[in-house]
């Protein structure tokens, strides 16, 4: 809502510093966007008059002028403009001014034009910032020839001459007060908030004679969607342009002039927040007015001149045969004012506010009125806006108003009153406001206090509660001005296990040296493709958004890995030289029969690094060390099968990528990316990654730790290598080793594994240091040589021998 | 005898003092005080001296012995700490240059500036809860006192999974949650990350994070709300923090207010960085509406509260002056490795 601070003063006294008006009508609930003054980007722009005009010399379509810009001397400038008369009263940009051209600021200085001095310019209105909406009787390529409409003195400041000086105000109306998306409904805010008289009187006309039944029938068919429907007619009208004043307060509102007609009722629009409506007598068939819904297969083509198709649902105001505006919304094209107009209907109505949003919605079109309607807007204020359209009707010379108006009134509800207490007001807010006070602001904002009730007037839609009352209350005497307080009472709060957990878990990433990111959640389903996911993956049955920005964020992901690898792949075209990032995130999974889908938390991993030797190992270290801190026993590792429950085992290398067991029960897989896949990222490096399942994790370890007394008597160790064949992977082997030994193993560490020389083909030497250790007593030779022993005998029965 | 102690004497101190290495000293110890050393061989003549002079001889013999032994100690020492000096400046490095990298992780801008919020709701005694992204219009919109059709929701362009099921436009879908679950008095808090359907730019994600907070007790005033939210925008951006709170309209709390913090730059006179407003807006806040509480099932005649939602993004940016959200979604690692 642009507000004219002109129009304002018409009905408050607002003569403060603007600084200081904005800064207290924002911190009193009608908060300002922006503030600023008409037409200020010119400068040094005066009224001139042309005394003498002659041809340029040198030139078939200039002229020299001699302008009087009430300065000791004429002073002489070179137009090309073919409008421009001896006596003409015109604007001046003098030498050193400022003027708009195309839109963007100009400087004007003094120079030559063909040979012949030139100090300065005669401006046109686009010139000056305006168009010939702003002054009809301009025109666009000549220069703006000044009317009686304006302070022709020459030498005065051409924005003060032609009322192009006022104060615009823009304000962000919330939607719970369509009643301050008005002049009248600000200037009662402007009154309650600085303590000033609200000066708005009930506006009268004369009215002539006439039969308004005659003239005039009106029918609401639909009294749930329309409460209210008042129309007034207007014989013998004068099609013209409004005058200069009224064409100022709608310019400064941000409402384009159109003639006197359609101006009024925006200028009511805009003055009381009452969309109104004018139709041509002439076309409206019958001259009746139905209010009623449309019926299938009806069109009507609405002032913008474009058809559109309406349905049953949306209401239409009807004459006798068609529709002709489509109501709270937009009139018909062939019912509009025109020139030639001779009888004019004026329309002050109520329609529903859900019904005007979903038409306005679904035909596209949102305009001034569907805007206010769609708030919620009362049947009562109808009336007033109509007789304020007529007095402007009187006021302007522009017809003749029937005394009567036709008033379909289907409204009867009482007006909304809530329970008022000073008591618990200032219990709720934590303020001490003296009851008489309360009940001063609310009479400031026309609410009346009877009888321990506060009722609301009736443009008030959002008084019905108590704590509605209070924030009246609050918001006047200043949110600033309530007192901070602590909450009473101790409360006791700490992380559930589950946050703590996933605290851990970045904490532990965080220290291995790798990066936390955040991705988004929704995906491209081409993202499935990238990571060469089988076609009849499971993941590709996702929580799809009907409605997405576009393809690339169209799906909820099901899996995190892309989400990640798409940040390796941008660090990669960055040519940054290393990437190591997480991110601990939800995956989303559609669930049979549920309206909701699951949302685990995954942690995602991915690394590549070119200046650093990394491999395979590298990252095994670190889901080994990630498993170390989230406090998981029994761990083994697997080579990643396709079916290993992870179907992202397609985005792996499949001789370099393993699944991760805590306790038997997979919970993740990593390995280095597939070729393919790391081309399909446009990553030239070898890149490692990795997919954990966190509450799956979590289940499966204990937080609960328990100190070990350290040992009193000492280790033995032995080292062993054995030779066995290339496939045995090395967990089998260490399987063993623990299970033989038994419980005076400490620890199998491995050391080594060779293969060449002194070692058969298609066989591989593994060493290892055992280390044994005895809660009791120190572990003799013979005791370690026996376990050693057994060691060997199940070794050998897996053909793993003891290296000569 | 008496000479030729003196001459060991003399011959021990001038031969001590030509010697430069720790080796020859164990030579010259053996030479002279050794077991077949000049000393002993004196000494082993004691025998053929008269009863008069051997104590003479004998404690001049000791003397000398003494003072080799002595002058050797500190000879001793001296080498010792020659070669130290020797070998400490032979190893003297250039401490410029770079050392072993380790690699150090850090956590995402966002996360640091949350759990700093935790922690302060934590010491206030609010829990931390969750709830799902992926909700239905009841949760979201319904609940929270905005009907289907309500202007409202105009604000919040919506994704849609179906005519029901949507993304969460705000986290304030947790207090319903919350409320349905818990019974008062309640003071929770609730991150997590929400969507609209914006386009991304400089200051607009698709998706962004919330931090809801809600408490629920006998009692509770706007004035406590102020409180609190005045001691977390202290905490967060140091004491000198100043705040307003505005009127503004939300359907699900009454009053509403928004919370705008003085501008950093500008200190509030007005800039460009606050569009000359001298304040940035920075959440959203209020008493809950009683229509919320009754449609949870607690009496608002008995209850009242507060909730609030803070915008993560927004307080990260302005603490680290983060101009562009983009950044943040991004990943590069040169942005990730300045937290």
């Amino acid at each position: 809502m642009d507000l004219s601070m002109r129009w304002l003063a018409d009905y408050v006294d607002c003569d403060m510093p603007i600084k200081e008006f904005v800064s207290g009508i924002t911190m009193s609930g009608s908060k300002v966007e922006c503030y600023g003054e008409e037409g200020d980007y010119l400068e040094n722009v005066v009224v001139g008059q042309v005394k003498e005009i002659v041809p340029h010399p040198n030139s078939d379509h200039m002229f020299i002028t001699q302008v009087d810009v009430g300065e000791s001397e004429l002073v002489q400038i070179v137009t090309g403009a073919q409008n421009v008369k001896k006596d003409d009263f015109v604007p001046v940009a003098k030498h050193k001014s400022t003027v708009l051209h195309e839109g963007k600021t100009v400087k004007i200085t003094k120079g030559k034009l063909r040979g012949e001095a030139s100090n300065g310019m005669l401006c046109s209105v686009a010139e000056l910032g305006l168009t010939t909406h702003d002054f009809p009787y301009a025109i666009d390529d000549g220069i703006f020839i000044l009317g009686d409409d304006c302070d022709r003195t020459v030498g005065k400041d051409i924005r003060e001459a032609i009322g192009f000086n006022d104060t615009k105000v823009e304000f962000e109306i919330t939607s719970n007060r369509p009643d301050c998306m008005s002049v009248i409904g600000l200037a009662r805010e402007t009154a309650a908030t600085f303590g000033k008289e609200l000066k708005v009187k009930k506006p009268e006309f004369k009215g002539v004679e006439g039969d308004i039944d005659q003239l005039l029938k009106v029918k609401i068919h639909n009294t749930d969607l329309c409460k209210r429907y008042i129309g007034a007619i207007v014989k013998n009208v004068k099609i013209e342009p409004s005058p200069r004043w009224l064409r100022e307060r709608l310019r400064a509102c941000g409402v384009r002039p159109i003639n006197n007609f359609v101006d009024i009722t925006n200028f009511v629009m805009l003055e009381y927040g009452r969309p109104m409506h004018a139709f041509d007598l002439r076309y409206v068939e019958g001259a009746e007015i139905n209010v009623r819904n449309a019926r299938a297969g009806e069109t009507i083509t609405t002032l913008d001149g474009v058809v559109r198709e309406l349905s049953e649902e949306m209401l239409v105001i009807a004459d006798a045969k068609k529709p002709v505006a489509v109501a709270g919304v937009m009139g018909g094209e062939y019912s509009g004012i025109m020139e030639d107009t001779t009888t004019v209907v004026f329309e002050s109505a109520c329609f529903d506010g859900a019904s005007v949003r979903t038409t306005a919605k679904k035909l596209g079109m949102r305009t001034d009125a569907s805007a206010r309607y769609e708030k919620g807007l009362d049947p009562h204020e109808c009336y007033e806006a109509l007789m304020r359209a007529c007095q402007l009707v009187e006021e302007l010379g522009a017809g003749e108003v029937v005394k009567n108006v036709v008033d379909e009134n289907y409204q009867s509800e009482e007006p909304s009153s809530v329970e008022f207490s000073a008591e618990w007001i200032n219990n709720f807010l934590g303020t001490d406001i003296p009851e008489e006070d309360m009940i001063k602001t609310l009479e400031s904002l026309e609410f009346k206090v009877e009888n321990g009730r506060a009722i609301a007037p009736w443009f008030r839609i959002d008084i019905e509660y108590k704590a509605d009352v209070a924030e009246e209350i609050a918001r006047i005497y200043g949110y600033n001005n309530i007192p901070d307080t602590i909450i009473r009472g101790v409360a006791q709060a700490q992380r559930t296990p589950k946050q703590n957990f996933e605290k851990l878990i970045k904490n532990a990433m965080t220290s291995m040296g790798v990066n936390e990111i955040e991705t988004f959640s929704f995906i491209s389903p081409k993202y499935f493709d990238k990571i060469a996911l089988s076609e009849s993956s499971k993941l590709r049955n996702t929580v799809t958004i009907m409605n997405p920005l576009g393809e690339d964020t169209s799906v909820m992901r099901t899996t995190i890995l892309p989400s990640v690898l798409e940040v390796v792949a941008r660090n990669y075209s960055y040519r940054n030289p290393e990437c190591y990032v997480f991110e601990l995130g939800n995956e989303y999974i559609p669930v049979e029969g549920e309206v909701l889908p699951e949302e685990p938390v995954r942690l995602g991993i991915g690394f590549y690094d070119t200046a650093d030797k990394v491999d395979f190992y590298t990252l095994k270290g670190m889901i080994e060390g990630l498993m170390r801190a989230a406090g998981a026993e029994d761990v083994e590792y697997e080579r990643a099968a396709a079916d290993c429950g992870f179907d992202e085992a397609s985005a792996f290398h499949p001789g370099r990528s393993a699944v991760v067991k805590v306790g038997g029960e997979t919970v993740g897989i990593f390995g280095e990316l597939h070729p393919k896949v790391l081309e399909n990222y446009g990553i030239e490096v070898r890149a490692y990654a990795a997919k954990i399942n966190i509450p799956e994790l979590m289940a499966l370890t204990s937080q609960v730790k328990t100190y070990k007394p350290l040992p009193k008597f000492p280790a033995t160790t032995r080292d062993l290598s054995v030779v066995c064949d290339e496939e045995v992977p090395a967990a089998v082997l260490e399987r063993i080793i623990k299970k033989s030994v038994g419980g005076i193993l400490e620890s199998v560490t491995l050391f080594d594994v060779y293969r060449g020389e002194q070692i058969a083909a298609g066989k591989k030497s593994v060493s290892y240091s055992i280390s044994m250790r005895s809660l009791e007593g120190t572990l003799t030779d013979e005791q370690a040589d026996k376990a050693m022993e057994k060691v060997l005998k199940e070794l050998s029965a897996i053909g793993a021998e003891l290296r000569a | 005898m008496k000479e030729q102690l003196n001459s060991i004497e003399a011959r021990a101190e001038q031969e001590l003092s030509q010697i430069n290495d720790v080796k020859l000293l164990e030579e010259f110890r053996v030479k002279f005080l050794g077991k077949k050393g000049e000393i002993t061989s004196i000494l082993k003549q004691m025998g053929k001296l008269s009863a008069e002079e051997r104590p003479v001889i004998g404690q001049l013999a000791n003397k000398v012995r003494a003072e080799i032994e002595n002058a050797l100690n500190a000879k001793k020492e001296e080498l010792k700490s020659k070669a130290e000096e020797m070998r400490l400046k032979a190893e003297t490095l250039d401490v410029t240059l770079p050392g072993a990298a380790q690699r150090i992780g850090r956590p995402h801008p966002l996360d640091v500036t949350l759990e700093q919020v935790e922690e302060v709701f934590l010491g206030m005694g609010f829990d931390i809860v969750e709830g799902p992204e992926v909700e239905t219009d009841h949760y979201c919109f319904e609940a929270l006192n905005m009907p289907k059709h309500h202007p409202a929701r105009d604000t919040q362009d919506t994704f849609y999974i179906n005519e029901n099921v949507l993304l969460r436009t705000q986290t304030s879908s947790v207090q319903i949650r919350t409320m349905e679950k818990m019974k008062p008095p309640i003071r929770i808090i609730s991150p997590g990350r929400v969507y609209r359907s914006d386009a991304v730019d400089a200051t607009h994600s698709p998706l962004f994070h919330q931090i809801e907070g809600l408490v629920i007790d006998k009692g509770i005033t706007m004035a406590d709300l102020k409180g609190t939210l005045e001691l977390l925008m202290k905490r967060l951006y140091g004491e000198e923090t100043q705040v307003r709170f505005r009127p503004h309209h939300f359907p699900y709390t009454e009053p509403s207010a928004e919370v705008d913090l003085m501008c950093f730059n500008c200190k509030g006179k007005g800039c460009s960085m606050c569009k000359q407003e001298g304040w940035v807006e920075l959440l959203g806040s209020g008493m809950v509406h009683p229509k919320v509480l009754a449609d949870c099932g607690i009496d608002p005649e008995v209850y009242s509260g507060f909730a609030f939602g803070i915008g993560l993004e927004r307080i990260t940016m302005g603490r680290y002056s983060i101009n562009d959200m983009r950044l943040l979604y991004e990943n590069d690692m040169r942005f990730l490795e300045q937290f």
